[in-house]
């Protein structure tokens, strides 16, 4: 059974059809990337799967294990393993990013009726993988993402992603304000992630960042559907050629 | 217009027949019995407030509250019980008790022996009943003009007063417990009193809650302070009543110089509560910070009214408010700032936000600064919203439940306000009593 499987998707906002019946299907230990130009419907896809509000689903299915991800909230997407990491994750003031952490790695935890983490192996954990991307300790104190900088707030999506252990992960623009340091640290994050139980997906407009997450499938998105499938090759041949020819044939 | 009349006037006749019966059994005659009888004429005169008094216009206690109930009978031994069985669930380690059960001080429950050096204990019984002219008279000084005010003060029966002698410095926080006791719903009067002598330094507990069975219960309470010179207060108020209770509650606080008073008011428990201080400033170089949080849901009322008095030059003040408001609740902050001709180099501040939780929440905030003063520092702010939908979708989207990750965003939301207070015992104790309400929304 496919890990993720969308199906002839179509979705609207504010009365806009966004996609237009889009099909993807990623198994486990695969690492898919998604390109396209802007507005050709890549975050829209990212956020359905993730179950933000304010989209309206009108056709079509998204399995996630066979299961209806749809039917199900937020959370409980969460809790299946289903994890984004946002192109712009926003600050929370006043929740201090180890109370965050904790709270919502237990929160899946009790949704999964498992125990919750005690205390010292919470820590034990968070310090370890903080210290593999190179997050000083002083950040995990301060309040979510606060006066963090654009490269700080992307390292603290990967930092969760290794912390929860999502069986799908899905990285929206990972690259978008980074520079090339920041963009290393931050690959080899998620290249350490990667495993035969799990899937990545990178929503990208930029070949650049598949140097260092290197996928086994490209995608094109234009004009809110995949208009070609291809491997690696076809990412090179995009940074070659624009994107322009998809535009036409969309 | 008839019934209206008679709607106003009935609770208002109850009273005076009920204060004639009572008045053999109040505490104190001679100088206190004519100050028991001015205040009621005074309060007779106004009645209950409405909203057509300026000051009460969001807190209309003639519809809120209706009646003034007969005053409560000393607890018996079920109401004592009862008060020791909720003493329990709001024990905080290491203070010294003071506890009034139905607005009398309940000895056994109360820690008034062993005191440490510089500490002496009274029941205001004890006081209004005894020879202390001068100490009679800061219990008979609050402004009569104001009707709840002066209601206490014509009704008061118990309270504890406090003295903390020039340079002592209490090892041990005073925690003053109110309980309701009784089922039978009635009104508690007590007053309370507080000095600090100069260079002292305390922390004041105050708890409002209810034994098992006391519902609609009404407490009538005022606390004077007065702050020496170089002395510091650290204060805290959990007003967390029953849901069907009402608690009017006032404060007259005065600084001398170079003092510091730290004031924290948690309300999350009673139907309809009001809550008005009036901080002095009596000497320079002090400071006040006077914040608070609201949390109310289903029907409740809470009303906090401040008044910051700066009458003397190179004070400091600082007041932030938080209210978070589900279901129909409301909530009103008055903030008032008064900065007198001579009180130069002023600094006030005065923030308050409000959160709604609901689209029929309210909240209402009223700032009103009267600066007399050309050399000062004064500023307020208000901002009243929603929870903020894309910080509720990162949280959801990493786990959390729509309930726990409004939690955690109340959590922050209110955080600012705590933050302030002295002690982390303390803060943890404000902590945990959010956390109850947190816990009760479900």
């Amino acid at each position: 059974m496919p890990l993720l499987e969308v199906k002839n998707l179509q979705v609207r906002v504010d009365e806009r059809e966004i996609l237009h019946g889009l099909s993807l299907t990623v198994n486990k230990g695969e690492v898919h990337a998604i390109m396209g130009p802007n507005g050709s419907g890549k975050s829209t896809l990212s956020h359905v799967i993730a179950g933000k509000p304010g989209y309206e689903v009108t056709g079509g299915e998204i399995l996630f294990e066979g299961e209806d991800l749809l039917e199900m909230s937020p959370d409980a997407r969460a809790a299946k393993g289903v994890f984004l990491a946002f192109q712009y994750p926003v600050e929370i003031p006043g929740v201090a990013t180890m109370t965050f952490l904790r709270t919502a790695l237990n929160a899946q935890r009790k949704a999964r009726g498992q125990s919750e983490f005690s205390t010292p192996d919470f820590l034990k954990k968070v310090r370890e993988v903080a210290a593999r991307l190179n997050i000083p300790q002083d950040m995990l104190r301060r309040g979510v993402n606060v006066g963090f900088s654009g490269g700080e707030k992307k390292r603290n999506e990967i930092l969760q992603m290794a912390l929860f252990e999502p069986s799908l992960c899905i990285l929206d623009e990972m690259d978008s304000g980074l520079d090339i340091d920041a963009l290393r640290i931050a690959a080899d994050g998620v290249n350490a992630l990667r495993s035969p139980d799990r899937a990545i997906v990178v929503i990208t407009h930029y070949q650049r960042l598949l140097n260092y997450i290197v996928p086994d499938f490209v995608h094109v998105m234009s004009r809110g559907r995949v208009v070609k499938s291809g491997d690696k090759q076809l990412a090179l041949d995009l940074e070659a050629s624009g994107y322009a020819q998809f535009e036409d044939a969309a | 217009m008839m019934n209206v009349a008679l709607a106003k006037a009935e609770p208002e006749r109850a009273l005076s027949d009920v204060f004639t019966v009572a008045r053999d059994r109040l505490p104190g005659d001679g100088k206190v019995g004519e100050f028991r009888r001015q205040a009621l004429e005074s309060y007779e005169r106004m009645g209950l407030p409405h909203r057509r008094i300026e000051d009460w216009k969001y807190t209309d206690l003639r519809v809120l509250m209706r009646e003034v109930l007969p005053p409560a009978v000393e607890p018996d031994a079920a109401a004592l019980k009862h008060g020791a069985a909720a003493l329990k669930l709001h024990a905080i380690a290491g203070v010294r008790r003071l506890v009034l059960v139905d607005g009398v001080l309940a000895p056994k429950l109360s820690e008034t022996a062993n005191l440490e050096q510089g500490l002496r204990i009274r029941t205001l019984r004890e006081v209004l009943e005894g020879a202390d002219a001068a100490l009679q008279a800061e219990l008979l000084a609050p402004d009569i003009s104001n009707p709840m005010v002066a209601l206490n003060g014509a009704m008061m029966a118990d309270g504890v007063i406090i003295d903390v002698a020039d340079g002592a410095s209490l090892s041990q926080p005073l925690h003053i417990v109110h309980i309701a006791g009784g089922a039978r719903p009635a009104a508690m009067f007590t007053r309370s009193l507080l000095k600090l002598g100069s260079n002292a330094s305390a922390t004041l507990v105050e708890s409002y809650i209810a034994g098992e069975g006391a519902k609609a219960y009404q407490v009538h309470d005022s606390l004077i302070v007065s702050i020496g010179d170089g002395a510091r207060l650290d204060h805290v108020r959990l007003v967390e009543d029953s849901r069907e209770a009402f608690n009017i509650s006032s404060s007259l606080v005065t600084l001398g110089a170079k003092a510091h008073f730290n004031t924290f008011g948690l309300t999350s428990g009673p139907n309809v509560s009001r809550y008005q201080a009036v901080i002095a400033f009596a000497g320079e170089g002090s400071q006040v910070h006077a914040n608070g949080v609201n949390l109310l849901n289903g029907r409740q009322h809470a009303d906090s009214t401040l008044l910051l008095d700066h009458a003397v030059p190179n004070c400091q003040s600082r007041e932030i408010f938080r209210s978070v408001v589900d279901d129909r609740g409301h909530s009103v902050f008055q903030g008032r700032i008064i900065v007198r001709p001579d009180a130069q180099k002023t600094d006030a501040k005065m923030m308050t936000r409000a959160l709604l939780l609901s689209d029929e929440a309210e909240a209402d905030n009223k700032p009103e600064l009267e600066i007399f003063a050309d050399d000062v520092t004064c500023g307020h702010g208000a901002t009243t919203g929603a929870l903020d939908e894309s910080l509720l979708f990162y949280l959801r989207a990493r786990g959390l439940s729509e309930k726990e990750a409004q939690a955690l965003l109340i959590q922050a939301f209110v955080g600012e306000a705590i933050e302030s207070i002295a002690s982390d015992a303390l803060r943890d104790l404000v902590i945990s009593a959010a956390r109850r309400w947190l816990g009760a929304r479900g």
